[in-house]
């Protein structure tokens, strides 16, 4: 590519660094790009599963990752690695990147990584093709497409050095200060840049100067070229060559930093771990004379570098840059309180998981419970078998008669004359690890045997371990031979219309083994139902983490309040239409057993 | 800088703590010890036997090498090898009592070149170790552009230093070199004066040499000479470089090791070392050096490379006589920070008036910063300025703000606002001003 970065280009930015991540959405609004560069941050040891961030005035969100593995199967389109990791890990955070792979170009931005660990990453990176900016830089930009983190500074400096859009100049600098120095002065004295890479000032860089200067002789954005060297090192030289033998045409501007060091000992270090000269040719006075000689534009001093760049560019005659519109990021943002990413009253029309509720309401949509759960819980369009699985449940689980506790107790409040959202969450808030549970409970424990490879012997040998009877398995009554009829609905049912019930499978083996021991411990409805919802996940493509997730945050019992509360509220109206009076409960069917408190202490 | 300069006894002894590793088939006796003082001999000799039972080698470890031509290696007290503990000792005190003059380079037996003058301060003790010229070799490796090389000749000592393009064989290996490739690509290139018998070990030890210079992260390793005895090695004199930069990775590998300043450079001034100091505890970059403290110009500057930029043109437009000191903050540096760096500044630049009249230059210069909050740095100059007003202006001190970047405009304003209302001289510009023109302004007053 004859660019670094595109106005699509998306980076994966490892460190959540807040500030130069928002530098870097600021300037995607200001540019009136589509999307954010940033698609992703790698944030090791945060909780959160994503940042917010101002885009203009709005805020967005941007996911976090434990990663970079991880953040790049999430984010393949982000072919950027922006290392922000310190000395100590920049160099295996590049190295695991590099061999995961599909990435076009790194920046690193930690200085004084090992001599020998940064040439060996530098040298991989060379050998994989893949564009290394830095160590020890402020990074590269694309105006006008993309901008790595805090190069360029501030929005308003952006705006005023004019890297909001491209310009002519092609800019490589080792400096991350005197870049923006540099971009100020192109945008007084000429028209803006095209594209800029300050290559970072540790002694062994990955890209050097001839190769971003090869890379820009090739970007037809470029017209001319400024190089910005310091003392020390010969990477200049390879530049010069390039010119001799024809690889460079495009006029060159060029100075190196560092005159002054002639006049002191080797002792007195002059800027970067990479400025110092071995040698005469590694000073900057003889390589300002040689680049002269070559044929490059040199200034006679720093000073004059304005007035020498203006003069060349003038003399290339380019016809004028049209000023693009662009938004204006707000000066003041507050920042939101509340996220909310399931539905959305602002339009014309409520909409559920961006479908308008009329879409999805009445028969003729051919849409049912199932899609609006599927909609407002998954955010997902589930296919026809999996809403009516859902559907299937909830209609399943509605209600188990007026003993259970939970219906027990919306009873007993119903009847203590209060409303029905009083008697309901009374009711609701029964269910848990002994009422209702059992689904949670299945399906976290047999996805374990499963992920695990254990067989049902060394599953139940588990579950003894662990103390606690397996969850979804056993009813009071019901057996092999007297089978519970729901449990043959559901699994008919997914027999017949899930691509794959692999879980399911694994757990018939299981009922095998401990029915085998005692004739009522089958799958019953609850250890059905939370299977089966693992093997419908599977077979919708979640991942094994986004299944354990949903297990985690409950979402299985969430069909069960769902579905139990339409029972509920059954038992609760029922109680109001009967009238029933306040109840209590008869003193003959309590144990009293009462000792007088002893005093101690 | 990442390349530092270690002491010969330092080397000796990275090498030694690993020497089974990388050169299993040789043995190193490593005698050898590092005194300051003749007493401090004496005291080694307790529990090092040897230093009584041989007969020694006394020389200075300083970083600096024609220690034999400068006249500083005790190997003879009457004849060669009859050096006792006792005259080692006195020959040490002697030696560290006042300063010697040392040369650095030498055209044949003739010193060439500036001497430097300094107290020696100091010693490496050996065992002397009577062998033949032709059981001397050399060897050493660095790196050069992106490879690693490795030199190696069949003559050691001062043989080699003075027929270098003909005695040397010169081995370059890319950082992405196997060890089997490095291995082989050694046995090969063995130089073909290496006595036939000694060939195979001299590969051997090259090899481990090698891998012990890559993977203990030195810069720079060198052997001049070594002595190969069949299996038994003596390493006569080292020089090494480590890279500071992997001394996170190397806390169990390098031991204990310190970085000398090289001799006869001055000392670092206490401010100086009180600037290190800082720099090492923040992650921001604090850095002075001094040039010339009776000097004119003094500049604080933020950034590796517009500071550069600014003692170019001060070098250029004044002359480097008028420069006092080079230096930069930079990578956001806190207030208090900043106002420590600013008060060792004026602390230094306020103590002598210009022996000419003329009176004080105080740049305060930067290019457009990425990230750093330059009203927070600003704020920290205010400070520093409240507590050196009077000082400054005692000697005449006039002051040229040049900066840009993150709250720019209020960082300039603030910093004018209260020179002005402290009564100090400046003068404050932003982007629109070209980043060192303030250099010609000051000099134009």
């Amino acid at each position: 590519m004859n660019q670094l970065y595109t106005k699509s280009t998306q980076a994966i930015f490892w460190n959540n660094n807040k500030t130069a991540i928002q530098r870097m959405l600021d300037y995607d609004y200001t540019i009136k790009r589509e999307t954010p560069s940033v698609a992703g941050i790698v944030a090791p040891t945060s909780g959160n599963k994503f940042e917010k961030f101002f885009w203009g005035g709005d805020e967005i969100m941007i996911p976090l990752y434990k990663s970079t593995a991880e953040a790049k199967e999430a984010q393949p389109q982000a072919d950027v690695l922006l290392n922000f990791a310190s000395f100590r890990t920049a160099y295996d955070v590049t190295m695991e990147a590099l061999e995961i792979g599909g990435f076009s170009s790194m920046m690193i931005t930690a200085e004084g990584i090992p001599e020998r660990l940064a040439r060996g990453m530098n040298a991989k990176a060379r050998e994989l093709g893949v564009t290394v900016i830095g160590p020890a830089t402020v990074g590269a930009i694309t105006p006008g497409a993309f901008k790595v983190a805090n190069i360029g500074g501030t929005i308003e400096n952006i705006i005023n050095s004019k890297l909001h859009r491209a310009g002519s100049c092609g800019l490589v600098t080792r400096s991350g200060g005197l870049f923006n120095e540099l971009s100020n002065i192109i945008a007084i004295n000429a028209d803006g840049i095209a594209e800029g890479v300050a290559i970072g000032g540790d002694r062994f860089v990955g890209s050097v100067f001839i190769d971003n200067l090869l890379r820009m002789e090739k970007n037809p954005e470029v017209k001319y070229m400024i190089l910005l060297g310091e003392v020390g090192g010969t990477e200049e030289y390879k530049v010069i060559e390039a010119i001799k033998d024809g690889r460079i045409t495009k006029p060159i501007i060029a100075w190196c930093i560092g005159t002054i060091a002639k006049y002191y000992d080797s002792g007195v270090q002059f800027g970067h771990a990479g400025a110092s000269a071995n040698g005469e040719m590694e000073t900057a006075e003889y390589k300002n004379n040689a680049m002269a000689e070559a044929g490059i534009h040199v200034p006679a001093t720093f000073n004059d570098l304005p007035a020498k760049i203006k003069e060349v560019f003038e003399s290339l005659n380019l016809d004028p840059i049209p000023e693009p519109e662009i938004n204006i990021v707000p000066k003041v943002r507050r920042p939101k309180q509340f996220i909310c990413t399931i539905s959305d009253d602002r339009g014309e029309e409520a909409t559920y998981a961006g479908f308008p509720i009329s879409s999805v309401a009445t028969p003729d949509t051919g849409k049912g419970i199932g899609d609006v759960i599927s909609l407002l819980w998954f955010k997902k369009q589930y296919p026809k078998w999996a809403t009516e699985f859902i559907e299937t449940v909830i209609k399943t689980v509605a209600d188990h008669g007026p003993a259970v506790s939970g219906a027990h107790n919306a009873k007993v409040t119903a009847r203590a004359g209060k409303s029905v959202v009083e008697s309901l969450v009374t009711g609701l808030l029964t269910i848990g690890p002994r009422f209702g549970g059992a689904i949670d409970g299945a399906a976290q424990y047999f996805k374990y045997a499963d992920d695990n490879d254990l067989d049902p012997k060394a599953f139940l040998k588990y579950m003894k371990g662990e103390g606690v009877p397996i969850p979804g398995i056993g009813h009071r009554i019901k057996s092999l031979k007297n089978p519970d009829l729901r449990v043959t609905g559901l699994m008919k049912f997914a027999e017949e219309n899930f691509p794959a019930t692999p879980l399911l499978d694994y757990a018939k083996t299981v009922e095998a083994l401990t029915t085998s021991k005692k004739e009522n411990l089958i799958l019953n409805v609850d250890g059905t139902i939370g299977i089966l919802m693992v093997d419908m996940w599977r077979a919708l493509g979640y991942s094994e983490e986004e299944i354990n997730e949903f297990i985690a945050s409950g979402t299985l019992n969430s069909f069960f309040i769902v579905g139990r509360t339409i029972g509920f509220i059954g038992h609760v109206l029922d109680e109001k239409r009967l009238a029933m009076p306040m109840y209590r409960h008869p003193m003959d069917d309590i144990l009293y057993d009462v000792q007088k408190a002893e005093k101690i202490g | 800088m990442a390349q530092k300069a270690i002491r010969e006894y330092d080397a000796k002894s990275i090498l030694a703590k690993h020497w089974d590793k990388y050169f299993p088939d040789f043995t190193y006796a490593y005698e050898t010890v590092m005194v300051q003082n003749g007493s401090e001999l004496a005291e080694a000799a307790k529990t090092k036997t040897w230093l009584n039972e041989k007969p020694l080698v006394a020389k200075p470890d300083m970083l600096f090498g024609k220690r034999g031509k400068n006249g500083l290696v005790l190997f003879k007290d009457e004849k060669p090898g009859d050096v006792s503990l006792e005259k080692a000792a006195s020959w040490i005190d002697e030696k560290s009592s006042s300063k010697q003059t040392v040369y650095f380079a030498f055209d044949g037996d003739t010193p060439t070149g500036e001497p430097s003058v300094d107290m020696l301060t100091h010693f490496i003790v050996e065992p002397f170790t009577p062998h033949d010229q032709s059981e001397e070799y050399y060897i050493s490796a660095t790196v050069v552009g992106d490879e690693d090389v490795l030199y190696m000749s069949a003559e050691g000592g001062m043989e080699v230093e003075e027929g270098w393009e003909e005695k040397v064989t010169e081995v370059a290996f890319p950082i992405t070199a196997t060890e089997e490739q490095i291995a082989s690509k050694i046995k090969a290139n063995i130089p073909a004066d290496v006595k036939e018998e000694d060939k195979e070990n001299f590969a051997k030890f090259a090899i481990g040499f090698f891998k012990a210079y890559r993977e203990l992260n030195f810069a720079y390793l060198e052997i001049n000479p070594f002595v190969l005895q069949g299996n038994k090695v003596e390493l006569l004199d080292m020089v090494a470089k480590l890279d500071d930069t992997a001394g996170f990775m190397m806390v169990d590998e390098w031991g204990d090791v310190e970085y000398p300043t090289s001799f006869g450079m001055e000392e670092k001034s206490p401010e100086v070392m009180a600037v290190e100091e800082a720099d090492a505890k923040t992650g921001a970059s604090l850095k002075l050096t001094l040039l010339k403290p009776e000097a004119r110009i003094w500049t604080m500057v933020a950034g590796g490379g517009a500071s550069v930029v600014y003692a170019d043109t001060i070098a250029d437009m004044a002359g480097i006589e008028d420069l006092a000191n080079y230096g930069e903050y930079s990578g956001g540096p806190t207030t208090g920070e900043t106002k420590f760096y600013a008060e060792t500044l004026f602390d230094l630049m306020t103590r002598e008036k210009d022996p000419s009249g003329r009176g004080k230059v105080l740049i305060i210069g930067g290019a457009i910063a990425n990230f750093t909050d330059v009203a927070k740095t600003f704020t920290g100059i205010i400070q520093a300025f409240e507590n050196y007003k009077d000082k400054l202006k005692e000697v005449d001190t006039k002051i040229y703000v040049r900066r840009g970047g993150p709250n720019y405009e209020k960082g300039l304003k603030d910093i004018k606002e209260a020179a002005d209302r402290m009564g100090l001289y400046i003068e404050v510009y932003g982007p629109e001003t070209h980043v060192t023109d303030i250099v010609r302004m000051a000099l134009e007053k």
